[in-house]
């Protein structure tokens, strides 16, 4: 063994920083000014760093502030730029909140949100204020703002015990841990007091009332001491991290890892936020340990469970879910599994039927493990001692006619028990408790167990009408009947509860089964969403909308058509936030909770597939919702191979396709180019031997056949170009140029054919260079020029220009010949028009081309006849910034 | 009769072959030809001559690649036919080791010209002969000297490393590719624009009218090539 081993970091640690950091760099930058109470002048401080940041040229921009007419704050709202509050309209009145929207479509760097705390009114988004802010830095947008000690959630509790006021408005830890820069904005209470005394924090009348509340000295003294507190243990785990990655040795030792079992029981809270303290404190890892029992929930105690399983996540705890109903063994068994060190329950929470309390069985089995045990309910006795009949849980309607039945059953027998015997109708009565667990739970069953021993007692066994028992074998009777009674009761219901679990367990597998097998079947994106529908309503029984992303990554507004409940475009806002932030939101959650439907992403893992969305009359249990989630995974991992399938497929054909244009259009050109080159090689060929110059018939003949040839050559061209246009595989292969060269390039190809007609060029000195496809506009050009020498008569001066106009290139070419009729301009750059009463001899291609070309280039071309007679034409081409202009300077 | 330079022409049309047969034979070449990319390659094996002239397409395998495995034993110098519109191929085939290229239909004249280009290139190798000249420009490579007429004139030290890669490969037709490579490195063949502002800068100085240049021509498309004027 190496003993530097004991100083490695540990490489798991080492991960989950790395992790954090990348976060950080990912995200953008959250900076919260927290301070101990109001009146700190947290907001001030934070209106003036953004006037440290303006002065830096940042963009930052007002999101929200609240300056509770404090006119030192107010002064320095001036020169910040606001984005106007949104108002929100409820029950009649207007209220004021940020509008979330429009500072994502702003984007600035930074943003103000004041008091992070804030619970939005209902109808906007986020329920919370903090919510809104990680959508900010989720879209990169940095953000301050500002936070009290009061408003965190793990604190939550103590100021409350401290000041007795309760705090409602909470923001989670790890909000407040994801925090890049905590600014402490400290006061000591004798100057907030003088300053609350000055008027400086609320007009006189609210600061009287509010120094004798929530501003006593001591209070604030004690708020002050927390909030100075959790920086500094802030500031410690940072400098812990730092040590790690930089393998400095420190006095840390191994990571405590903590277990806390947490119930149904709202009490349970305090337990949580106690866990998360200490967790913190000793700088450890936390898991929250559920223990799924056989007693059957109430909807109360379910919904409760979902709350803490919640808040436990929140801060940061991971949540595990076992079945046991040993709930002491079960939490010792994960404390194992899960390495933990210690245990924290809470005291006298749970009872067990028989003897030993929770506790002290977890103390009995628990070896080396260290146990916590966190006292001190707050609630009002009464309401503990409801919430401690945790045996007696079904519904009051199961108690109440078990109960009817053993009277009904008992009133049958008491007119025939002279003839049966008073014995007979205990075994009558037992039967009847013994059938009972299968139809209710425990508690009617020993409540029908209690009462028909009682029943017995008075009305059959004598002395009657009396619970004395005369006989001693009658009393020992009663008890065995009563111990019996009880005993097959329990047994038989808790038979029944366990069937009851591995039977749902059996659903739940079996819908899982049949949904990956109707998905493994589907042979498209249709099937999936149908069988993804029909799956999920099946077995959650509520309406189900699912919308599915095209190729390119966006959501389709249209529902896929086999959903069941058709969202109206309305509604449509809620899936694309879920799609496009990858949370659910929609009913019962805290996002959007307005929709008629709750919204989960079927996220797939490099990108969003789409979203489902279902009807339900109640919020999901965690039950439901795991084995939604699970659904929802089978779903993704099927429709990303649908469209994976469907890519491939596309991409395919596409290339296919490419490659046989390609093929077919190079065969067409060369078997039509290559007897054409034969005769014009061959003609000029000819035409260059010297033994043939005299004689002047053969020259011309010659000259013919070369014209023709060329004029051939030149319809081959033009065909193929349209072909190439109608197929749309033009290409464009873009690349800098310089227009003076593709101007040139075309009257060199053209200098016999313009040798009749005067050409100037003028291009302007200020013309930067231009991306285009130069064999394209060299065609451009040339169709261009050609056109003008076909068609105008000899000695016509043709005039070339290009010159910059704002972002665009202007290129001109005009004549001074007759121009065009004007009835033609219209259909100029049809295909096959041409221009009646012109001479034979073109296909009417040569503009259509010209004008698919620029088209292609993203330019425009047009046609008209000057004022003072001719043709011109002329195109625009959109210039594009040239990079590394530099270039001409570095080399002087 | 040996004396004469040789040529094989490797072109499936017999048309063409036909026609490059007879009109290279009247103007003082011994002609081969083949059919197909595989019996060319067999062919300039076999017969070694001194210039190759290659049709892109080819019913056997493409002209491209066929350049590609005679590049892989041999340096012969090789012309591209080709058609019109197929700058890609011609580009593609340049950087594969052609030396030239002419688009069908093409005339007699430049194709004799092209071809006493790529001849001269085999017969006078680089670096013996440090005095540049064609037409009005006069270049000592080694003194680092340029002439227009007769007067000397001052280019930038990268308009002279242009310059001297224009000299060294002096009539054949550089892609852009390759003048950015050389002059720039590497990383900067997709950045045309240096080639297009410092070709612009050398045609102000050394060509009489910088519109129409008669040095350094344009090849729509591809690249440049500086003409030699007898």
């Amino acid at each position: 063994m190496n003993t530097s081993d004991t100083n490695r970091p540990d490489p798991d640690a080492l991960l989950s920083i790395l992790k954090k950091e990348e976060e950080k760099t990912k995200k953008a930058r959250l900076k919260i000014f927290f301070g101990m109470c109001a009146g700190a002048g947290k907001t001030y401080d934070m209106l003036k760093a953004a006037h440290d940041a303006l002065s830096k040229r940042t963009d930052v921009v007002i999101g929200y502030i609240e300056t509770h007419k404090r006119p030192e704050t107010e002064a320095l709202l001036h020169g910040l730029p606001a984005i106007p509050r949104k108002k929100i309209d409820y029950r009649g009145t207007q209220l004021d909140e940020m509008d979330l929207d429009a500072i994502l479509a702003r984007r600035p760097k930074l943003v103000l949100v004041d008091e992070l705390a804030h619970t939005n009114a209902p109808g906007s988004r986020h329920a919370k204020r903090y919510q809104d802010v990680l959508e900010l830095l989720d879209h990169g947008i940095d953000v301050y703002t500002t936070l009290n000690v009061q408003h965190l959630e793990s604190r939550a509790d103590t100021v409350a015990q401290i000041t007795g006021a309760t705090i409602r408005e909470t923001v989670p830890d790890s909000v407040f841990e994801q925090a890049d820069e905590i600014e402490v904005i400290d006061i000591s209470p004798e100057e907030l007091l003088q300053r609350l005394n000055e008027g400086k924090v609320y007009t006189a009348e609210r600061s009287q009332q509010a120094i004798q509340n929530f501003f006593r000295e001591g209070n604030l003294t004690a708020l002050r001491e927390m909030a100075l507190r959790l920086t500094a243990e802030r500031v410690d785990h940072q400098l812990r991290d730092y040590m790690k990655t930089q393998r400095i040795s420190g006095p840390w030792k191994s990571s405590q890892r903590l277990l806390v079992g947490i119930n149904a029981s709202r009490h349970c809270v305090a337990l949580i936020r106690w866990a998360r303290r200490l967790a913190y404190a000793t700088n450890g890892s936390w898991v929250a340990v559920y223990v799924e029992t056989t007693r059957q929930l109430s909807d109360s105690e379910k919904s409760q469970l979902s709350k803490n399983v919640k808040l436990a996540s929140e801060l940061g705890a991971e949540v595990i879910t076992t079945a046991d109903d040993d709930i002491a063994k079960a939490l010792v068994r994960v404390a194992r599994e899960q390495n933990a060190t210690q245990i924290l329950v809470g005291k006298s929470k749970y009872f067990l039927p028989f003897g030993k309390s929770l506790l002290e069985k977890i103390i009995e089995i628990s070896g080396d493990l260290d146990i916590h045990v966190v006292g001190g309910a707050m609630d009002s006795a009464g309401r503990f001692r409801w919430l401690r009949l945790p045996v007696l849980h079904s519904a009051w309607m199961q108690y109440l006619i078990a109960a009817l039945i053993v009277i009904a059953v008992a009133m049958i027998c008491y007119p025939i028990s002279p003839w049966l015997g008073y014995q007979t109708v205990s075994f009558i009565l037992l039967l009847t408790v013994a059938l009972m667990p299968l139809k209710f739970g425990t508690g009617p069953v020993l409540l029908a167990a209690a009462s028909s021993a009682l029943i017995w007692n008075f009305f059959f066994i004598p002395p009657q009408f009396t619970f004395y028992i005369g006989l001693t074998q009658d009393a020992l009777m009663f008890l065995t009947y009563f111990v019996i009674a009880s005993v097959t009761g329990t047994l038989t219901a808790r038979i029944r509860a366990r069937e009851r679990i591995v039977i749902q367990r059996e659903v739940r597998a079996n819908a899982l089964y049949a949904l990956t097998r109707d998905l493994s079947n589907a042979r498209n994106q249709d099937e999936v969403a149908k069988a993804s529908v029909s799956n999920i309503e099946n077995f959650f029984g509520g309406e189900v909308v699912i919308f599915l992303s095209d190729l390119s990554g966006d959501l389709l507004p249209q529902p896929h058509s086999a959903s069941t409940f058709h969202a109206d475009s309305k509604e449509f806002s809620v899936p694309a936030w879920v799609y496009w932030n990858e949370k659910k939101a929609g009913k019962f959650t805290d996002t959007l909770p307005f929709a008629a439907a709750s919204y989960f992403p079927i996220s797939g893992p490099r990108y969003p597939l789409g979203v489902i969305g279902i009807i339900l009359n109640r919020s999901f249990t965690i039950d439901q919702e795991t084995l939604l989630e699970n659904f929802i995974r089978q779903i993704a991992s099927a429709l990303e191979r649908e469209q994976l399938n469907e890519i491939n497929k596309n991409s395919i054909a596409v290339v296919e396709s490419e490659r046989l244009y390609k093929t077919l259009f190079n065969s067409i050109s060369h078997e039509l180019r290559t007897p054409i080159a034969a005769m014009i090689t061959a003609s000029e060929s000819l035409q260059h031997t010297e033994s043939l110059k005299q004689n002047s018939l053969v020259m011309n003949l010659l000259g013919e056949i070369h014209t023709a040839a060329d004029r051939l050559n030149r319809l081959v061209g033009n065909l193929l170009d349209m072909a190439r246009l109608e197929s749309g595989h033009i290409g464009l292969k873009a690349d800098w140029c310089d227009v003076h060269d593709v101007i040139y390039s075309a009257l060199e190809k053209l200098e016999h054919e313009l040798s009749t007609h005067t050409v100037t060029v003028e291009v302007s000195q200020d013309l930067p260079l231009i991306k285009i496809d130069f064999g394209l506009m060299e065609q451009v050009i040339t169709n261009l020029l050609l056109n003008a020498a076909t068609y105008t008569p000899q000695g016509v001066h043709i005039e070339i220009k290009a010159y910059k106009e704002s972002n665009d290139c202007i290129l001109i070419i005009a004549d001074n010949g007759p121009g065009f009729p004007t009835e033609a301009l219209p259909h100029l750059f049809d295909k096959f028009y041409r221009v009646p009463g012109t001479q034979t001899g073109g296909t009417g291609l040569g503009l259509s081309i010209v004008r698919g070309f620029v088209d292609a280039h993203r330019g425009t071309i047009s046609a008209e006849n000057k004022n003072t007679g001719g043709a011109q034409f002329t195109i625009r081409l959109p210039l594009h910034t040239i990079p590394a202009t530099e270039i001409i300077t570095q080399d002087v | 009769m040996s004396d004469l330079p040789r040529i094989l022409i490797i072109d499936d049309e017999i048309q063409i072959r036909r026609l490059l047969q007879i009109t290279l034979e009247s103007n003082g070449y011994k002609i081969y030809a083949a059919a197909s990319g595989e019996e060319g390659l067999q062919q300039v094996a076999m017969t070694r001559p001194d210039m190759l002239i290659l049709d892109l397409g080819l019913p056997d395998m493409d002209g491209i690649e066929a350049l590609k495995k005679l590049r892989e034993w041999s340096s012969i110098p090789v012309i591209i036919l080709s058609v019109r519109s197929n700058e890609t191929d011609i580009v593609a085939a340049l950087d594969a080791g052609a030396d030239d290229y002419l688009n069908k239909p093409f005339r007699t004249g430049e194709l004799l010209a092209r071809i006493r280009t790529a001849l001269r290139h085999v017969t006078s190798p680089d670096g013996e002969n440090s005095i540049f000249e064609s037409g009005p420009l006069w270049v000592d490579l080694n003194a680092r000297i340029v002439k227009i007429k007769n007067e000397i004139i001052k280019l930038t030290p990268t308009e002279f490393r242009l310059l001297s890669l224009f000299i060294r490969h002096a009539g054949k037709v550089l892609t852009h590719q390759f003048i950015l490579n050389e002059i720039w490195g590497p990383s900067f063949a997709e950045e045309t624009q240096y080639s297009r502002v410092y070709v612009g800068q050398l045609r102000k100085k050394i060509e009489e009218n910088p519109t129409t240049p008669k040095l350094l021509v344009t090849e729509s498309g591809i690249g440049y090539r500086l003409e030699v004027i007898e």
